[in-house]
């Protein structure tokens, strides 16, 4: 269902995707094997993944090419309990150190863990306004496709790239391949972003989408808040894709209204003029075009080790003898195993020892209130035995309790902590134990991502919300269908 | 940076698709502030079977005697034999280091994913793609064969089995390029600062408020 270009009018401009007009705009130059240098408007820094970048910029007597582009803080690895407590476990503490002793160094804006303004590096660039339309974006993490949610090519790099951008403000790249998905139709109520991404990368695969920049439009993607949208395009890495964009509309716009590093004055009018031209052409070519019925989407439930192994709230953990790709039936015997699963067992049936709400994922305020209203006035099961809720940054933290969704957390049995990555992926102390299953708002369900031995659930945060209160999976969209 | 040219190497295989790079190296021992000492922690979940923390004596740990790391036929392995999708999740160039702590400088596989195939380019190491059905024949010779070696030549883009096959792979001429001469390319880039200037200028035209 690939579209054409028209070619009844051979001296109007071509049509482009909105991929390639960013991309277009960085380009410093082109080799002749076809290899770009790519300027970086914007790079987030944190603890874990810039240590070295700095050592190798000190070690080459290098300094940054534009510091007032980066912006840092540290989130993978702070403690989630009261800030006033420090960091115990002193390699972390020597890390998140070591990134302000940077910082100073190198003259870099840095939110210290004092700050309201600390927060997950992918909650915290679009709250504070620091990734606009239209800009690249780069962070030493593979979640960095968040932010293309605001028509910024954003994207995840590694260590070497860090210090590469921070030395010359750029990168040598090659071009991806531009994919559309479009969404039509409506989500039926209780069914989130979350259940619709998780959907389309149980589709698509976890490789599905390798080599490609995929754009999400359709209406389904319009009638989205911006924190729907980031939730969408943060998990673009789970399909294989370095990048996830969606198009500027009114709702990007009134997002970034008056935020702190948005743009002022004449600029802000300038800039609106200039963002609104970023999206598609109505009749630009995609490499690939893939079409969702939201309609269709039902509150999704992961089953395995992989974030393709997806499955509706209402049906059975598959079984792998009715998989006829040898390789993929290895894999799904292998992680039905990890995961100490049945085949058909009802998704329902699943029943998680703990729940966390948080992540780059589902963070955001709106997260947390969809989950507070799930679990208001109830409690969690007896057989939860621990339910943490962990606000994206210190900004959504003190939004959440000027509403007070604290108390409705603390009052069901949740903990409500302090900002940062957290059970993610378990840098800190909040971790699984071995054999622990968790039903988790966050982006990766690999052997071991939550705490060696953990098995991880992938869910929206409302049916992580529900699952705490109920003690198992329950489908919080039914009779919406 | 260290230089790629040619390796005759011993293979191991790793048999699994779409190992992340959490397996590779856990979270845990990415608290380091250094780009080496990762190697003893390669694969440490399924390495090792006993829990994985930082500071551990390695040497000590109960080791998992059905991953083919640690069987003695593959333990001076420098090729890394894959699946589908190798070095897919989080972005740590963590693990390329800890391959390459662990003397792997060569990959093999079906297909990797974008952002730890180009953290191995940045760490001397080569990844190369190969079809499916190329990667299963090789899959099969190297459980067939004790000491199953390969030779990869870099500059002629084959690999040479046992056997005399030569296999030919395809690969990026710029990243060829910087493999063979070891470049550090942030010198590269750097050598074209007049041009990011001159870019630069263009764009505070066009969008002052990235440059207030």
């Amino acid at each position: 269902m690939e579209t054409s270009t028209d070619a009844s009018n051979p001296n109007a401009a071509p049509p482009l995707t909105l991929f390639e007009k960013i991309w277009r705009r960085h380009v410093v130059q082109v080799s002749d094997d076809g290899a770009a240098l790519l300027y970086v408007d914007r790079q987030l820094v944190y603890e874990v993944t810039s240590p070295q970048a700095f050592e190798g910029l000190r070690l080459a007597g290098r300094q940054p090419w534009r510091r007032e582009t980066v912006l840092a803080t540290a989130d993978h690895n702070v403690p989630t309990t009261a800030r006033s407590v420090g960091i115990k476990d002193p390699m972390s503490r020597m890390q998140v150190e070591q990134l302000t002793i940077n910082c100073k160094e190198f003259g870099i804006t840095e939110f210290g863990l004092r700050d309201r303004r600390q927060g997950i590096i992918h909650v915290i660039g679009p709250e504070q306004g620091a990734t606009l339309p239209g800009m690249t974006v780069v962070a030493g993490d593979s979640h960095t496709s968040t932010h293309g949610a605001f028509a910024a090519l954003a994207f995840g790099v590694g260590t070497s790239e860090v210090e590469h951008v921070l030395a010359t403000q750029c990168l040598l790249l090659r071009k991806m391949k531009p994919m559309l998905v479009r969404v039509d139709g409506a989500l039926h109520p209780g069914v989130s972003a979350k259940d619709l991404i998780l959907a389309i990368i149980g589709q698509l695969g976890t490789a599905g989408a390798t080599g490609c920049a995929i754009e999400f439009a359709g209406t389904a993607i319009r009638a989205l808040s911006m924190e729907a949208r980031m939730t969408i395009c943060n998990m673009a890495i789970e399909a294989g894709a370095r990048v996830g964009l969606i198009g500027v509309d009114d709702t990007t716009i009134d997002y970034l209204k008056d935020r702190p590093f948005s743009p002022k004055g004449e600029h802000w009018a300038q800039a609106v003029a200039y963002w609104r031209t970023l999206t598609s052409d109505a009749e630009a070519r995609f490499d690939r075009v893939v079409t969702f019925d939201a309609g269709t989407v039902r509150p999704m439930v992961s089953w395995g080790t992989s974030p393709e192994m997806v499955a509706a709230i209402n049906t059975l953990v598959p079984d792998p003898a009715h998989e006829p790709d040898l390789v993929k039936r290895a894999g799904m015997v292998e992680a039905l195993r990890y995961m100490d699963l049945p085949p058909g067992t009802p998704m329902r049936a699943i029943r998680p020892d703990k729940v966390f709400i948080g992540s780059c994922t589902n963070a955001r305020i709106e997260d947390l209130r969809t989950a507070a209203a799930v679990v208001q006035g109830r409690r969690v099961a007896a057989s939860i035995r621990l339910a943490l809720v962990v606000p994206g940054s210190g900004l959504v933290k003190a939004q959440a309790e000027q509403e007070g969704l604290d108390r409705i957390f603390i009052a069901a049995g949740f903990e409500w902590r302090e900002p940062g990555c957290s059970m993610c992926l378990g840098m800190n102390d909040d971790r699984l134990g071995p054999g622990e299953r968790c039903a988790s708002t966050s982006n990766r369900n690999f052997e071991g991502r939550q705490g060696p031995g953990g098995r991880t659930h992938l869910v929206s945060p409302a049916m992580a919300a529900a699952a705490a209160i109920a003690g198992h999976f329950v489908d919080v969209s039914e009779g919406s269908h | 940076m260290d230089h790629f040219d040619t390796l005759d190497g011993l293979v191991v295989p790793i048999d699994r698709a779409n190992v992340d790079t959490d397996a590779i190296i856990p979270k845990q021992f990415m608290k380091s502030i250094r780009r080496t000492g990762f190697g003893p922690n390669l694969f440490d979940e399924w390495r090792y079977l006993d829990r994985g923390e930082p500071g551990q004596d390695c040497a000590a740990r109960p080791l998992n005697p059905d991953f083919a790391l640690n069987q003695p036929r593959y333990r001076e392995a420098q090729i890394v034999l894959a699946r589908e999708n190798f070095g897919c999740g989080s972005s740590r160039e963590h693990a390329p280091w800890a391959l390459r702590d662990h003397g792997i400088k060569a990959l093999i596989a079906p297909s990797f994913a974008d952002i730890f195939h180009g953290n191995c380019f940045k760490n001397a190491m080569l990844p190369i793609v190969l079809d499916s059905a190329t990667v299963e024949g090789l899959f099969r010779a190297v459980e067939a064969t004790p000491g199953y070696c390969l030779r990869i030549d870099l500059p002629a883009q084959t690999i040479g089995t046992p056997g005399g096959t030569s296999i030919r792979f395809e690969i990026d001429p710029f990243r060829k390029h910087c493999l063979l001469n070891g470049l550090d390319d942030i010198a590269l880039t750097l050598e074209q600062s007049d041009a990011i200037r001159a870019y630069e200028r263009v764009r505070r035209k066009q969008e002052p408020w990235l440059f207030a």
